[in-house]
C-alpha cells in the first residue's frame, strides 16, 4: 500500500479563539508530484500543514494519506508516512548532537540499534552531512542545520516530504544547494514557501491560498506567471519566468 | 541568595542532597503522571527564559536602584509546582556548574531554599489563596508581592538555619537573621512586583497562555505526601545536626553555644557525651583539631568518644611545619599539574 | 547577569566539547570522584589549613589532563567569591582566641578558620568548575540518568541548556530595540518591564510549542528514549578508585605537615 497520495477534503479550521483558519480546502497530490502552496502571511499556509500529520485536527472535513484518513488513532502511523521539515530549524534539532537529533524518529518507532545506527548515517550522507555526526546543533551554520533538519525527517523513511520555508535565513550558496538536494529526492513533496524563484526550479503543480480557501491551482510557470492572479493574491511574478516567454 | 560549598558541612549538604532528590523524584512522577507531553519542552524553554529574565531590570519606584525577576513564583504560576520545582532545580544546577554560584555540596540546600519554599509554601497556601483564578487585578498584585515576600523569607532563613547547623562560619545566629531578612524582604517584594507585572501582561495579552502549561493537576489535594516528607527531612535534619553537633565538637552546639554564651544545648548529649562535657567545653574555645593532623579525625563518629585526649595541642613548631609544608604541597601540585599538561601536550 | 557572563558559558560548552583522556572518561566516574573530593574537604575541622592542600592535585590534574585554561577557572571563582568571602570575614572578627602562633605573630581562631574557609572555597569551586568543563552538560546529564536522577528531569534539564542561548539572544534583541528607542535604556519602568519580558515569555511559550511541534512529527509520545553507548571502563574503575584512595590518605595524615616537618626539620 502507497502513502504517497495525499488528499485534502473540504478542510475546515478554527482556532480555540474564534479565527477562522482553513475554510473548505480541498486538493490532491499524487505519486511523485512536487506542489507548492503558496499564498500571502496568513493565508492558512501553515495551518494547513499542521494538519498533514495530525498536529491539528480539523473541526470539519477529511484528510487521506495514501489509503489511510487520518484520524487520531491513525496519526501516529501517517505520522511516519509523512515527514516534517519546520520552518526553525532551531526549532527541530533540539538534541546534543546531530546523531542524537537524526536518531530521534528512529528511537521512537521503535528500531533496533542497528537499523538506527544505518538509517542515521544513511539519511547523514544523502544530504552531506555525514562529518558532522558528533557535532552540536546549535554550532551549525544555517544551511547545515537546513540540511540536518530536512535528514532527521529523512531518517524516518517517509513516502510523503512536507516543507515549510524551506529556505528561510539561507545564503544564496545554501539555499542553491538545498534546491539541488531537493530535486534529487523522489518523494512526493508539499513546500509552503514564498520563495516563488524555489517554486519555479522545483515544482510542478502550484495550489494559491488566501483566507484560508484554495483560490487557484494548476501549472507552475503558468499559474505564477498569471501577474494578476498573484498581484490579488499578495504574491508578485517570479522573475525568472518574465525572461520567458510563453507557448 | 546562593549558599556556598564552603559554608556546610557534609552532614548538612549530604541529608538536603537527599531531601532534594526525594523531591525530585516525586515531582518527576507527578509531572509523567500528567501525561501531558508537551509540558517536558516548556519545562526547558521556561527555565531558559528565566535566565533570559534576569537579564532584564526594572528601576524600582521611589529608589534609584533596579530588580528583576527571581524565578520561583512565576514559573510555579505558570507550570504548577511539581513542574516547577524541576525547572528551578535545573536552573540552579546550570548556575552551580557555569557561574559557580552556590556549589555541589550546597546545591541540595539553594534547591531547597529557592524552589521547595516557593513552589510548595507560598504558591499553594499564599498566591492561589488570595489571587484564586485572577490574573491582573489588586488581589493578584497582593497575591504574588506577599507570596514572593513569604517565598523569600523562608529561604532566606533556610540559608540561616542550614549555615549555623553545618558551624562554619561565627556569625551569630540573630545577627545572621539580622542580616539575612531584610534584605530578602526588599528582594522579596521586588520578585513580587516583576513577577505580577509580567503575569498581567500575559493575561492580557494572550490569556490562554496562562492555562495549557498549568496542566499539573492542583496541589492543594495532594500536599500531604510532600507535607509528610518535609516532616520527615526536619526530623533527619535535626537528627543529622543533633548527632554531628554531639560528635563533632565544631558542629551546632559550639556555634550555638558562642551566640547564647551557654555551653550546653539540652537534648543533643547522649551518655558517653556527658563524662567529656568538661572537656568539651573548653575545646568549643579552644584550638580543637589546631594543625596537627589525628587519624581519628578520619570517622568523626567514632572519635570523640574514644579517644578525646589525642585532640592536639598546639606548639609553634606544629604551626610552623603546617605553614612551611601546605606551601610547599601547593608547590608541588602546581608543578605536578604542569608535568602532566606538559606530556599532553608532547605526545 | 551581562552578556560577558554568555560568552563564558559559550567558553565552557567549547571546552565541555574537547577530546582529552579527562573528557573521555566516564561522566559517571567524573561526578562520584568529585562528590567525595567535595565532602572530604568539607569534613575537615573549621580551623584546618595545611592538611587541605594537597587537595589541589584533583582539580590542577584535572585541569592539566583536560587542557582547560586555568586562568579561566581562577576568573570564575574569583567571580563567584563575594558570598563566602562576605559571611566568612565575620570570623576573624567574632572570634579572637589566639591559638597558634608564628614566630613573633599569634594567630587568632576565626582567621584561621577564615583561612580555612576560603580554602575550602576555592577547592569545592574549582573541582564544580573542572567538572562540568572537563564533561560537557550532555555527558553529565546522560551520566546523572545513569545514576538514577529521572529521565524527566534531565531531560527538560538539556532542554533548557539547549534553549539557554536561543532565549537569551531573543531578550538581548528585544532590549537593543528597546534601548534604540529609549533615551534612559538601563532600567524600564515597571509598566514596561511586564509587557517586555511578557513578550519575551509568550514568545518563549510559543518557542516550546514548534519544538513540541516537531517532536511530536517524529514520533514523540512523552517517553524519552535514550542511545546508550559508553560504558564503565577499567580507567573510569582506575579514576575513581585511585583519587578515592588518595582522598582518604589525605584526610587521615596531614601530608604537607608531614612534609614539612621533614624538610624543617623541626615540629613535635
Amino acid at each position: 500500500m502507497s502513502h504517497h497520495l495525499v488528499e485534502v477534503r473540504d478542510l475546515h479550521f478554527a482556532y480555540p479563539d474564534g479565527t477562522d483558519a482553513l475554510k473548505g480546502v480541498s486538493f490532491r497530490i499524487t505519486h511523485g508530484e512536487s506542489v507548492a502552496l503558496v499564498g500571502a502571511n496568513g493565508a492558512g499556509k501553515s495551518t494547513l500543514l499542521l494538519h498533514l500529520n495530525g498536529y491539528l485536527t480539523p473541526t470539519r472535513g477529511e484528510i487521506r494519506i495514501g489509503e489511510t484518513p487520518l484520524i487520531r488513532e491513525t496519526a501516529a502511523a501517517v505520522r511516519r508516512a509523512v515527514g516534517m521539515v519546520f520552518q526553525d530549524p532551531d526549532d527541530q534539532l533540539f538534541m546534543p548532537t546531530v546523531f542524537e537529533d537524526v536518531a530521534f524518529g528512529p528511537l521512537n518507532a521503535g528500531l533496533p540499534p542497528d537499523e538506527i545506527e544505518h538509517r542515521v548515517v544513511s539519511a547523514l550522507e544523502r544530504v552531506g552531512m555525514a562529518h558532522l555526526r558528533d557535532r552540536p546543533p546549535y554550532k551549525l551554520s544555517a544551511g547545515e542545520k537546513r540540511a540536518v533538519a530536512i535528514a532527521t525527517v529523512l531518517a524516518m523513511a517517509p513516502d510523503v516530504l512536507v516543507m515549510d520555508e524551506p529556505s528561510s535565513h539561507l545564503d544564496p550558496r545554501g539555499r542553491r544547494r538545498l534546491i539541488e538536494l531537493l530535486k534529487s529526492f523522489k518523494h512526493t513533496k508539499i513546500i509552503a514557501t514564498h520563495d516563488l524563484e524555489l517554486v519555479v526550479e522545483l515544482c510542478s503543480r502550484v495550489i494559491v491560498l488566501d483566507d484560508g480557501r484554495v483560490v487557484a491551482e494548476g501549472q507552475a510557470v503558468e499559474l505564477l506567471n498569471d501577474e494578476t492572479l498573484m498581484l490579488a493574491h499578495g504574491l508578485e511574478r517570479p522573475h525568472s519566468l518574465r525572461h520567458l516567454h510563453p507557448h | 541568595m546562593h549558599m556556598a560549598d564552603a559554608l556546610i558541612n557534609p552532614a548538612v549538604g549530604g541529608t538536603m542532597w537527599l531531601v532534594t532528590a526525594g523531591l525530585i523524584a516525586y515531582c518527576a512522577r507527578k509531572v509523567k503522571q500528567t501525561m501531558n507531553d508537551r509540558l517536558v519542552p516548556m519545562m526547558g524553554v521556561l527555565g531558559a527564559f528565566i535566565f533570559a529574565a534576569m537579564m532584564i531590570n526594572f528601576s524600582i519606584p521611589g529608589t534609584g536602584s533596579s530588580g528583576h525577576l527571581g524565578g520561583g513564583l512565576i514559573l510555579t504560576i505558570l507550570l504548577g509546582p511539581y513542574a516547577a520545582f524541576l525547572v528551578i532545580s535545573s536552573v540552579l544546577v546550570v548556575q552551580a556548574f557555569f557561574f559557580a554560584d552556590g556549589g555541589l555540596l550546597a546545591l541540595g540546600c539553594n534547591i531547597f531554599n529557592l524552589g521547595f519554599f516557593p513552589a510548595f509554601i507560598a504558591y499553594p497556601f499564599i498566591y492561589r489563596v488570595i489571587a484564586r483564578d485572577e490574573y491582573g487585578t489588586l488581589r493578584a498584585w497582593i497575591a504574588a508581592i506577599v507570596a514572593a515576600v513569604v517565598g523569600l523569607q523562608l529561604g532566606a532563613f533556610g540559608v540561616v538555619l542550614e549555615t549555623k547547623a553545618s558551624g562554619i562560619s561565627e556569625l551569630p545566629f540573630s545577627a545572621f537573621v539580622l542580616l539575612m531578612q531584610p534584605i530578602h524582604l526588599a528582594i522579596g517584594i521586588v520578585e513580587g512586583l516583576a513577577t505580577a507585572a509580567v503575569v498581567a501582561f500575559v493575561a492580557h495579552a494572550r490569556p490562554e497562555a496562562l492555562f495549557p502549561a498549568q496542566a499539573v493537576v492542583e496541589p492543594r489535594n495532594s500536599m500531604r505526601p510532600v507535607l509528610i516528607g518535609l516532616l520527615i527531612a526536619t526530623v533527619i535534619v535535626g537528627g543529622a545536626a543533633s548527632w554531628f553537633a554531639s560528635t563533632h565538637p565544631d558542629g551546632l552546639e559550639w556555634s550555638i553555644a558562642k551566640v547564647s554564651g551557654k555551653e550546653e544545648v539540652s537534648g543533643t548529649e547522649d551518655n558517653l557525651h556527658k563524662g567529656l562535657g568538661q572537656l568539651q567545653e573548653k575545646t568549643a574555645f579552644l584550638p580543637d583539631y589546631g594543625f596537627k593532623s589525628t587519624e581519628t579525625e578520619a570517622a568523626p563518629a567514632e572519635q570523640t568518644a574514644a579517644e578525646p585526649e589525642q585532640w592536639p595541642t598546639i606548639s609553634a613548631g606544629t604551626s610552623v611545619s603546617g605553614i612551611v609544608g601546605g606551601l610547599i604541597t601547593l608547590g608541588l601540585t602546581v608543578l605536578i599539574g604542569f608535568a602532566l599538561k606538559a606530556r599532553r601536550a608532547g605526545v | 547577569m551581562g552578556l560577558g557572563q554568555w560568552l563564558e558559558i559559550g567558553r565552557m560548552d567549547e571546552l565541555g566539547r574537547l577530546d582529552t583522556p579527562a573528557h573521555r572518561l566516564d561522566a559517571r566516574a567524573k561526578v562520584i570522584t568529585t562528590i567525595v573530593f567535595i565532602v572530604v574537604v568539607m569534613s575537615f575541622p573549621r580551623y584546618e589549613v595545611s592538611a587541605l592542600t594537597p587537595f589541589f592535585l584533583y582539580p590542577f590534574a584535572l585541569i592539566a589532563l583536560g587542557r582547560i585554561p586555568p586562568g579561566y577557572i581562577l576568573r570564575k571563582i574569583l567571580l563567584a567569591a563575594p558570598f563566602a568571602l562576605v559571611v566568612g570575614m565575620f570570623n576573624p572578627l567574632l572570634d579572637h582566641q589566639v591559638i597558634a602562633s608564628v614566630g613573633v605573630w599569634s594567630i587568632s581562631g576565626g582567621w584561621l578558620s577564615f583561612a580555612s574557609i576560603m580554602l575550602r572555597f576555592v577547592l569545592t569551586v574549582s573541582a564544580a568548575l573542572t567538572l562540568i568543563a572537563c564533561t560537557g552538560i550532555y555527558r553529565l546529564g546522560a551520566g546523572l540518568e545513569r545514576m538514577c536522577m529521572p529521565r524527566v528531569f534531565v531531560v527538560q534539564l538539556l532542554f533548557l541548556y539547549r534553549y539557554l542561548f536561543v532565549i537569551v539572544d531573543e531578550g538581548a534583541r528585544m532590549m537593543r530595540s528597546l534601548e534604540l528607542r529609549s533615551a534612559r535604556p538601563s532600567s524600564l519602568r515597571l509598566r514596561v518591564y511586564g509587557s517586555l519580558v511578557g513578550h519575551l515569555l509568550l514568545r518563549s511559550m510559543a518557542r516550546a510549542d514548534r519544538v513540541y511541534r516537531a517532536m511530536a512529527a517524529r514520533g514523540f509520545d512523552g517517553k524519552i528514549r535514550a542511545l546508550h553507548r559508553a560504558s564503565f571502563q577499567w580507567t573510569d574503575w582506575a579514576f575513581t578508585g585511585g583519587w578515592t584512595a588518595f582522598f582518604a590518605i589525605a584526610r587521615m595524615w596531614n601530608l604537607a605537615d608531614a612534609l614539612g616537618r621533614i624538610l624543617a626539620g623541626g615540629g613535635s
